[in-house]
């Protein structure tokens, strides 16, 4: 029997399960992936928003600046990407200044620190690439870009670390109320909890109503994205943004924490709350808007296009709040989800605890700090680590300089990967310009060998992603 | 102390071993090859089929053939071969920063470098295929290693997209292994490939060539399903109406190599943007003194033999560099060579006289199909010399000779371009 189980974990679900592991519980996160972060907090715009968008008074204002606060010292002490690099909304009209000075008042009254109006003269002093045809613009210095994943990761390697069960492969099915307890169904076996934290993304609807009534639909929200070569990365130094519209924030041109460009996204009502194909007309939609932030990008540098999916819902709020006894709902995470995420995890354990639940500090909570790469090391260091294991020696992904010591350290890891995008999202190898090109059959092989698993066995992401159909007539006899 | 070689060659493929065996030719004695794979041959290890070494050896030789004849030869010149090491820094004056598990990191210093580092794959991210991103979508070389070095089959029924040689010889592969290639997608009206891939690797098996169409569609929730294809007007847009489905479960890339430069950008080497490799002179020096390059990493080639000749050509001005410690011509009068009508790009660039007082090769291709043309060398507007051809394509690499009299009759530059002979 758990104290708390949380359905989920992209960012929300790994938020909460990092705060609650503080305290002497019994934690258990279900995720219906073989791995972490495969939904919406592997495939969005990596920032931190500085918290000028939402309607004042609302859950998503409130959380927003605070987790844009708090974001900083959570990435540093886990050792996650972040970058404070501040955000510009550019105006290039009336309608767009009038937008910008709109988002000025929105962020005073959201308390937002730092916000002006700029001059197009200190626009372009700050961004000399951009549109030379902007008016003005809103200058946020708190806005930051971050590793979403890299957080997400370490956020439940966290957990774990204290004791938290995370349960992969297990998708609930149904839940039933007992006499003070839930029953969980998942494609993995059923488990007994106290309590329920809905963090289920895109499906958040359906779990819940699994417990309350019908009271909110997810309307799922496709963004589609292009990310370029670092060869672009330097392009701009801050988030690009344009005014809002009414599909959202519009395109945004920012570099990465991994030093490349990333342009998007889309707006798109999407079919259905996995449907993360790219279309022909989105990414030309954003190629033609970013082209209007600044018009030197050159997206023959693209190295991938991707799209994601916002669980957005009807109501334009998150939806945070104890639903039912035992049942807490944190849904309808859109944007700023991930920069509210760490105020959110503090949210759904005060939740928790209005609900009944006993908290009590654990003695010993201990943070886990993500790997450095060997690449990023300073020289003593790495020659630590050489002495330590001698494979940090060996280039795997030459486009990101991975070693095999790295991806090493990622399957020893708290939460290790089982695919080669897991490999990807915890040490980059297979993220650079080739694409996994060279180096996904190496990663291939070390999976296989490390994990005791056949190569055919071994997935691109999630089950049946599977990249081998058996063995050549030969077998590989030559 | 940093050890000092008198030739380094970054990259232990065709071109690599090549450069290394051509300066030991010329007198280099200290000479050293780094290689990033466990074994040198680089892509020829999994180039299986035969072919290779028609102009060469005058002989057909199998990839790993090919490769092996190097190594011998290479062994015989007692430069040493660092395998399973990574150059991660090439300087302008000649320092390499390496690593491997064995040594660590270690730094060495050269007369002269000569980078052979090769290309690599255009990816589905940058050609931007619309759709889902199931797994099974592999880069025609990847596939290659699985199924020749790794003997693993990569799916069962594939459509191959682009008709680069890479991609051609994979459908042939494929097939022999007992897949089902069901179509071959080319996006321009003409086949990237060598004519005699067509002929070998898909007529000869009765796969279809769709030129003048592209994939818009890839689907498939976890693996590949299916793949959407159109016919594309002339500027290379899909037309609606011509959608056509392919029930496979694999999708192979072989849509363009891209010469690999990530360390040749670094070192401030200059980059010429059409062959996206450094810029190079008549004997394959760049424009950092001392630093040769050969091979794919300076342009992309169709033939081996054609790299095997222009490493000889690199790793004899690498020697006589370390034993000069200068290019006795480097300052000496050059010849830009600029790209006319008709031209892609041409190899080398400029010419320097004092180089090349006898001749010049150049390598060059064209930018579209010609049946009976001439190639023309133009000082401003005067024609200097023409030379015919009766077939001409983008997929396969034109070669000239320009004589040292008309070299040195030139003002200032050259101009090459390319047009359909009127007088026949």
């Amino acid at each position: 029997m758990y104290d708390v189980t949380i359905i989920g974990c992209g960012i929300t679900g790994a938020a909460a399960a990092y705060e609650l592991s503080k305290f002497r519980l019994s934690i258990a996160v279900l995720e219906k992936e073989n791995d972490v972060a495969c939904g919406t907090t592997k495939a969005n715009s990596a920032i931190a928003h500085a918290g000028y968008d939402p309607r004042p008074g609302t859950k998503m204002a409130r959380l927003n600046v605070l987790g844009s606060e708090l974001m900083e010292g959570l990435c540093r002490r886990l050792n996650v990407g972040y970058e404070r690099t501040g955000s510009l909304v550019l105006a290039f009209d009336g309608k767009g200044m009038k937008a910008i000075e709109e988002l000025l008042d929105r962020g005073q009254k959201n308390g937002v620190r730092e916000l002006e109006i700029i001059s197009a003269e200190r626009t372009l002093e700050m961004e000399p690439n951009i549109n030379p045809g902007v008016l003005a613009a809103l200058y946020a210095p708190t806005a930051a870009i971050i590793d979403p994943w890299g957080l997400c990761i370490a956020l439940v390697s966290s957990a774990v670390v204290n004791g938290a069960a995370l349960r992969l492969n297990a998708e609930v099915r149904a839940i039933e109320r007992k006499e003070g307890y839930f029953r969980i169904e998942t494609s993995s076996g059923a488990f007994e909890t106290r309590r329920i934290v809905n963090a289920s993304g895109a499906h958040s609807d359906k779990v819940s109503e699994m417990v309350t009534k019908p009271f909110f639909k997810i309307i799922p929200v496709k963004g589609e994205y292009f990310l370029l070569d670092k060869s672009q990365g330097g392009l701009v130094k801050r988030i690009i943004f344009q005014p809002p519209d009414e599909d959202g924030k519009g395109v945004l041109v920012a570099p990465t924490v991994h030093g490349n460009l990333i342009a998007g996204p889309t707006s798109e009502r999407a079919s259905d709350p996995e449907d993360i194909s790219v279309t022909a007309r989105g990414l030309e939609k954003v190629l033609n808007t970013a082209a209007r932030s600044s018009g030197k990008i050159d997206f023959r540098e693209s190295i991938r296009n991707f799209a994601g999916i916002r669980a957005s819902a009807e109501i334009d709020d998150f939806i945070l709040e104890i639903s039912a006894p035992g049942f807490v709902n944190a849904a309808a995470i859109k944007s700023p989800g991930l920069t509210a995420a760490p105020a959110i995890g503090l949210e759904i354990v005060k939740l928790l605890h209005e609900d009944g639940l006993e908290l009590i500090e654990k003695e010993y909570f201990r943070e886990y700090r993500s790997e450095t790469l060997f690449r990023d090391m300073s020289m003593e260091e790495r020659s630590e680590a050489l002495k330590r294991e001698k494979r940090f020696g060996r280039v795997i992904c030459r486009c990101e300089t991975i070693t095999e010591g790295d991806i090493l350290a990622a399957l020893k890891s708290p939460v290790p990967p089982v695919s080669i995008d897991g490999v990807k999202r915890r040490c980059r190898a297979g993220s650079g310009r080739c694409q996994g090109g060279f180096c996904g059959p190496r990663v291939h092989e070390i999976l296989s060998r490390e994990r005791g698993v056949r190569m055919e066995e071994i997935c691109q992401y999630r089950e049946g992603s599977f990249l081998l159909t058996g063995k050549t007539k030969e077998g590989g006899a030559i | 102390m940093t050890e000092r070689y008198d030739v380094a060659v970054i990259g232990g493929g065709p071109a690599g071993m090549a450069a290394a065996c051509s300066a030991y030719e010329n007198g280099a004695e200290k000479i050293i090859v780094i290689e990033r794979d466990r074994e040198p041959g680089g892509i020829l290890n999994q180039c299986i089929h035969s072919g290779f070494g028609l102009h060469y050896f005058k002989e057909e030789l199998t990839g790993p053939e090919y490769a092996g004849r190097f190594e011998e030869m290479l062994g015989k010149t007692g430069a040493r071969l660092m395998l399973d090491t990574m150059v991660l820094k090439v300087t302008q004056n000649r320092e390499i920063h390496m690593m491997n598990p064995r040594e660590g990191y270690s730094v060495i210093s050269a007369g002269a470098v000569v980078l052979a580092m090769g290309c690599r794959e255009r990816t589905r991210g940058a050609i931007g295929i619309p759709g889902t991103r199931p797994s099974g979508v592999f880069t025609a070389g990847a596939a290659q290693r699985y199924v020749n070095i790794e003997g693993f089959m990569v799916g069962r029924r594939a459509v191959i997209l682009g008709s680069g040689d890479i991609g051609l010889i994979m459908a042939r592969r494929l097939t022999l292994e007992g897949a089902e290639v069901l179509a071959c997608i080319e996006i321009m009206p003409y086949s990237n490939g060598l004519a005699r891939n067509i002929v070998q690797c898909l007529e000869d098996y009765g796969i279809p060539l769709y030129l003048s169409h592209t994939i818009t569609e890839i689907m498939g929730k976890n693996r590949v399903e299916a793949v959407k294809v159109q016919r594309v007007d002339e500027s290379l847009k899909p037309i609606p109406g011509t959608e056509m489905i392919f029930n496979c479960d694999t999708v192979l890339l072989s849509v363009g190599l891209i010469p690999e430069n990530e360390l040749t950008k670094e070192a401030g080497i200059k980059i010429d943007p059409r062959t996206k490799g450094p810029f190079v002179f008549e004997n394959m020096e760049t424009s950092a003194a001392g630093i040769f390059a050969c091979g794919n990493v300076v342009h992309v080639h169709d033939l081996v033999d054609f790299v095997t000749a222009e490493s000889k050509k690199a790793g004899e001005a690498a020697a006589k560099y370390a034993i000069n410690g200068n290019s006795a011509a480097f300052n000496s009068d050059s010849k830009a060579i600029i790209n006319g009508e008709n031209i892609a790009y041409t190899v080398p660039q400029s010419i320097r006289t004092g180089n090349a007082d006898k001749f010049a090769e150049v390598f060059f291709r064209v930018k579209r199909v010609f049946g009976d043309s001439a190639i023309e060398i133009k000082d401003g507007e005067k024609l200097l010399k023409s030379y015919k051809r009766q077939h001409m394509a983008p997929g396969e690499m034109e070669r000239i000779i320009i004589p040292g009299d008309i070299l040195l009759s030139a003002s200032g530059s050259l101009t090459i371009s390319a047009k359909e002979d009127e007088k026949l």
